[in-house]
């Protein structure tokens, strides 16, 4: 099911071919690591082979002698660290740990953390020398789970971390880099209201968004200290500012110019190379290149908490929600800031609960520092909070929308950790799903080959984000406009917010060309993360066409010697309130601009709180092999809260790839780390992520409630698909075989296993 | 110190005439020797399909295969697929579709999908889904990528 | 990784000559899939590949009136494109078509999966129960092994240094012949095996008078398995096939690592030996 373009649109809702499209299935496109330039020299990163070891001595001699070699650095060619912390949008990084984490300085915190870095003039030499670099290693005993880090005794993995815990520094040494609490209402009364109360727990692995471009990164840095970056990032902007904060020169010293990009799903937002190219490109004087290996974008890059959580709810024998708490403990790697105050933000949030708290840990352990993965923190609790429920309506003999629909979160709902929810679209996701095809299908339990079958169900919500957007647009003679935006293009937005422009002006979604400017070439802007794109940049992209057509209503009054007042806008036309016959099309006057005055130029800078929240149910058909555990998804429907559909393929694409990262997630990815903390399946064939064969056709329900806090009712797409499928494949399971998996991967050993223990 | 050696092929549709190191994969002389940044680098292990063009008839992964092994042999890229002016039927389909998001998996695809089509004109969907096996997106879910290709196949 | 040369041999003398020149520091270059994968990842230091592709021997695809020879450049996709191979060797194609996808099957082969004796190789097992011959080519001249003994430990075959594999010959199936391989793997393509078995028998009637099963991924080397004798002169039945699974099980020595635990192994082996033998005497029936 699809949207078709409504009544009041004539561009929002249709699905013209998006404007980047012809290059990137010719090969034209330039993506981050196909970057040419004159005396560009070839880098390579020597990375840690130990999860937690301090640095005794590094000694590049061998490697400078080696023929080919411009220069080998360490981090004592990068300036001071520094505890700063700024805020990048999606989340604060300090500056110290930033930089270690781009070079590791007395001491390397997990398998993979860069040590040293070559340029030279190709790419294997470069390889060579790094081989030849001699790094002292004292080799120091790892931890890397939540809970082995919690415990008392447990390695330290960073010396000086000032742990906090509700509000209160905790003394001496310690993992835990922050403990808070969300709390409302009496939780031990609504327990004892409760007429049944579940509580689990859960442990979740450690995974990566999986995107199939690697790293990279290019830079100059010229005679006026003047620092040029081309780069695959999720925004220029956060990329100037980290690269500039580790590098200790002014933000304004640094050029990002964004590549195409090959998939980021939130782990290209962090800056690992660009750092790195440019100090290599202050010691040799050259262009360098840094491209990444799979290996070590698994190892060395941000992939998302692995967690210990446990959750508990009561309810009335009527269905009614009266308590809930939860405890996510998630790991941040090596430096903190993991995303468990997301986590807390969504845990509950599909739900009206009047008695909460959410506890919520930030916890160091030795691998890679976690950076933000498509809602992050939300996928993991959702696992816990939609299998307990799961289990309640089991319990109940309740069905499960039903339940959700009883007891949804609407406008006017506290959220648990404090705000009012505004319009939101819960209760609507619940009822398409269960007027769904799928939901009304009745499924044989028993497959061929005495293969058994389960459905589960489950439901998510992300907040999205807003923040800061810049747009401008300029008409050209002929009518068409070229828009310029700072939101790189990971899947299609630029056709988007292309569309929203053209909306406002009355014209075809073909004639403007949108075009994404590097970091000198538009106002600033956030990531492309968060799903905030479509909302925010297009939001700009709104008001900036809005600027235009003031304009142009100016000179339209010029041109006929009227007050501009007298001038209005409508149906595509310019003309004059009180004269029919003085009537232009957009078109023809645009070709007048230079006769009235020049080009029109219009902007717009916007920061909009709106962002509304969205929300999404699955469900899920699950065909399991009893005697090897063997899994597979046989059908999947996603129904989902897109406020508008602005360029409905493009939603459903967003809905569909995360499903498929979610069924990978719950059924086979995962960090498998050896006994001394390092990652063994760090490559394609033993990160198991679903290939064609391993999903069925991904049906999508599209569900609109406009949100008021767009002008055209955008919502967020991009992240609340990933938050349910490790539940809803769970509930799947459990649906078929009668067990409850609480760890992931729930793969088929796990399955075996849970099936050998029912016996 | 390892002298390149010379490398005779015909590249889409043309002679080429190149020195290479022997030890590049023919993905990085594509892309480094002979400036096709078209195929691009997923995993450099043959485990993701990012890379793969069309040799001697045959989709391989270009990561696996040396530069010099292809003296005396026909490979295709994407930057051969479309003529001037026209895409081929299933680039067509791509766009037309929404078949890609990020785009960085498409033109292993469109080679792969490709080649496909040019042996079994109306392949089922499972079959589909079998030969594309070797290619990886983490954008798509693959739904709207076997639409494009069945859509190529329809309109074939 | 070390810069090598490529030199491309174009006779069985010309590639000796060339292994030889390098000695350990030379490796034959088949398929490519595993070998330029190895080099890269430094677990070989070497000074050249020596190409094996364009001799004539090592491409032979020949169904003779008693012998079967598969050269050992053979890819993967000559043995399931190639329809009368393919109709007498449904237990080779069982193995050829799922090791890797299509890209890989492309250029690697039965041949090199061999050679690169890993335990999980799904193409040992299959020649192991068709009965293959290996015929090795090195300045000392041609000899034979057969193939169960081929692997000695994980990465590791008879093949000294200078020597190289040339070809794999196995008896045609006669009437009542039949063999089949299945693994598991968490996904459905592109995948490693976390145990795999193949098995074959010759029947005649209900009774199979001989049975070959093979068991990979669960132990230093593939595994010819007791379960293949125990069957011998035995009728084909589930309670035999079940026996026969038992055994198998009992001969996996598996380790637990990323792909699987060797409880889970263990497990699997009972399972997939049954399978393979109702559809090793499912096509063994059908082959009469």
């Amino acid at each position: 099911m699809t949207t078709e373009a409504k009544g009041k649109y004539n561009v929002i809702g249709t699905r013209p071919i998006r404007h980047d499209g012809y290059d990137k299935v010719t090969g034209r496109a330039i993506y981050g690591a196909d970057i040419k330039l004159p005396s560009l020299l070839q880098g390579a990163v020597l990375r840690s082979p130990h999860a937690h070891a301090r640095i005794k001595s590094i000694d590049t001699a061998a490697a400078k002698a080696l023929a080919g070699v411009s220069a080998v650095i360490t981090s004592a060619d990068f300036p001071g660290a520094h505890d700063t912390l700024v805020d990048l949008g999606e989340g604060a990084i300090n500056f110290r740990y930033a930089s270690n984490n781009v070079m590791a300085g007395d001491k390397v915190l997990y398998k993979g953390q860069p040590v040293a870095a070559v340029a030279a003039l190709d790419k294997n030499t470069a390889l060579e020398a790094a081989a030849l670099i001699k790094v002292d290693y004292e080799v120091l005993k790892p931890v890397s789970t939540v809970m082995e880090a919690l415990k008392p005794g447990a390695p330290i993995v960073l010396e000086d971390l000032e742990g906090q815990d509700l509000g209160e520094k905790i003394d001496g040494q310690t993992n835990q880099a922050n403990h808070i609490r969300h709390e409302f209402g009496d939780v031990e009364k609504g327990f004892a209201e409760a007429d049944i109360v579940i509580e689990r727990e859960f442990d979740t692995a450690m995974v990566h968004q999986g995107y199939i471009e690697p790293h990279n990164a290019t830079a100059t840095w010229d005679e006026e200290d003047r620092i040029t970056i081309w780069t695959s990032t999720q925004g220029s902007f956060p990329t100037r500012r980290q690269t500039a904060g580790i590098l200790r020169v002014p933000d304004s010293s640094v050029k990002v110019i964004p590549l195409e990009i090959g998939g980021g799903f939130g782990g290209k937002i962090p800056s690992y190379l660009e750092p790195v190219a440019a100090i290599l490109s202050r010691e040799t004087g050259r262009p360098v290149k840094l491209l990444m290996e799979r290996t070590s974008v698994f190892e060395s890059t941000g992939p998302t908490p692995g967690t210990w959580m446990s959750a508990k709810v009561g309810v009335k024998n009527d269905g009614t929600i009266t308590a809930a708490t939860a405890d996510l403990r998630f790991d941040a790697g090596a430096y903190p800031g993991s995303p468990v105050g997301a986590g807390m933000m969504c845990v509950f949030s599909c739900y009206d609960i009047p008695n909460t708290r959410i506890d919520g840990y930030d916890v160091v352990v030795n691998k890679p520092k976690t950076a933000a993965y498509r809602a992050p923190g939300a996928t993991q609790a959702a696992y816990a909070m939609e299998t307990v429920v799961d289990e309640i309506c089991e319990k109940l003999g309740m069905d499960p929308l039903e339940f959700r629909i009883k007891n949804a979160a609407k406008e006017g709902t506290r959220r648990a950790d404090g705000p009012i929810h505004p319009i939101i679209g819960a209760i609507q996701t619940h009822e398409a799903a269960k007027a769904s095809d799928h939901w009304n299908t009745p499924l044989e339990k028993n497959g061929p080959d005495g293969k058994l079958r389960g459905r589960g169900i489950a439901s998510g919500y992300w907040f999205n984000i807003g923040l800061k957007s810049a747009v401008t647009i300029s008409v050209n003679e002929d009518g068409t406009v070229a828009l310029t935006e700072g939101s790189t293009d990971i899947g299609g937005s630029r056709a988007s917010i292309a569309m929203m422009a053209a909306e406002v002006l009355g014209i075809a979604a073909e004639d403007v060309r949108p075009h994404v400017a590097d970091s000198e070439g538009i106002g600033y802007t956030d990531v492309t993360g968060g799903s905030r794109t479509t909302y925010a940049t297009g939001y700009a992209a709104h008001d900036a066409a809005q600027d235009v057509v003031v304009q142009l209503r100016e000179r339209a009054a010029k041109l006929w010697d009227v007050e501009t007042d007298e001038i209005e806008f409508a149906n595509g036309n310019y003309q004059s309130k009180s004269d029919p016959e003085l009537r232009l099309t957009h078109k023809e006057l645009a070709s007048k601009l230079g006769s009235t005055g020049g080009p029109v130029v219009g902007s717009a800078s916007v920061d909009p709180e709106g962002a509304g929240g969205a929300y999404s149910t699955q469900i899920c058909d699950i065909e399991i092999d009893p005697e090897t555990g063997k899994t597979d998804v046989i059908r999947y429907t996603i129904v989902q809260d897109v406020g508008t559909a602005i360029h409905p393929s493009y939603v459903e694409g967003q809905m569909q790839g995360a499903v498929a990262q979610g069924i990978g997630w719950a059924l086979n990815e995962e960090y498998f780390l050896n006994d001394d903390g390092a990652m063994v399946n760090s490559s394609f064939l033993d990160y198991r992520m679903p290939t064609s064969l391993d999903l069925p056709e991904i049906e999508t329900i599209i569900v609109e409630v406009p949100n008021p806090g767009h002008p055209f009712g955008v919502r967020g797409v991009g992240e609340v698909p990933i938050v349910p499928p490790v539940a809803t494949v769970a509930n799947a399971i459990h649906d078929a075989l009668g067990v409850r998996l609480r760890t992931t991967p729930m793969n088929a050993g796990s399955i075996l296993s849970a099936l050998a223990a029912k016996k | 110190m390892v002298e390149k050696v010379r490398v005779r092929a015909t590249l889409n549709g043309e002679p080429v005439d190149f020195l290479v190191a022997p030890y590049v994969s023919l993905l990085d002389t594509l892309r480094d020797e002979l400036g096709l940044t078209g195929t691009k680098e997923g995993c450099n292990d043959g485990n993701c399909g990012a890379c793969t063009v069309n040799l001697d008839g045959r989709i391989v992964d270009s990561c696996c295969v040396l530069g010099a092994e292809i003296d005396g042999s026909t490979v295709e890229t994407i930057e051969g697929m479309a003529e001037p002016g026209k895409l081929h039927p299933l680039q067509q389909a791509f766009l037309e579709e929404a078949a890609l998001q990020c785009g960085i998996c498409t033109p292993g695809f469109l080679i792969s999908a490709k080649a496909l089509l040019d042996t079994e004109p109306h392949p089922s969907e499972d079959r589909i889904r079998f030969w594309l096996a070797g290619n990886l997106c983490r954008c798509t879910g693959y739904d709207k990528i076997v639409k494009a290709v069945q859509k190529a196949a329809e309109s074939a | 990784m070390h810069p090598f040369e490529y030199v491309r041999a174009t006779s069985v003398d010309e590639a000796i000559a060339a292994l030889a020149k390098h000695g350990e520091r030379a490796r034959p270059l088949a398929g490519g899939t595993d070998a330029l994968v190895m080099a890269r990842a430094g677990r070989w230091e070497l000074d050249a590949l020596v190409d094996i592709k364009h001799i004539a021997e090592t491409n032979v695809l020949e169904l003779g009136s008693s012998e079967f020879r598969m050269g050992s450049a053979v890819a993967c996709y000559r043995v399931y494109e190639d329809e009368q191979v393919a109709a007498k060797f449904p237990g080779l194609v069982d193995s050829a078509s799922i090791i890797g996808g299509i890209q890989i099957q492309s250029r690697a082969g039965l041949g090199g999966n061999l050679c690169n004796a890993s335990p999980s190789g799904d193409g040992i097992g299959a020649l192991i129960v068709h009965n293959t011959t290996c015929v090795i080519a090195g300045p000392n001249g041609t000899r034979e092994v057969a193939v169960e003994d081929f692997c000695t430990g994980p990465g590791r075959s008879v093949l000294e240094h200078g020597e190289f594999l040339v070809e794999m010959k196995m008896p045609m199936p006669q009437k009542g012949f039949g063999a089949a391989y299945e693994r598991f793997t968490p996904r459905n393509e592109m995948d490693i095996a976390v145990a795999g078995v193949a098995s074959s028998v010759q029947l005649d009637g209900d009774t199979i008078v001989s049975a070959r099963v093979a068991l990979a991924a669960v132990g230093p080397t593939p595994i010819l398995s007791s379960a293949g004798d125990l069957l011998a002169g035995k009728e084909a039945t589930a309670e035999n096939i079940s026996a026969a699974a038992q055994a198998a099980s009992a001969d996996a020595s598996p380790i637990s690592d990323m792909r699987g635990t060797a409880e889970q192994r263990i497990h699997l082996v009972g399972v997939l030996t049954r399978r393979t033998l109702e559809r090793a005497v499912e096509r063994a029936r059908e082959n009469n």
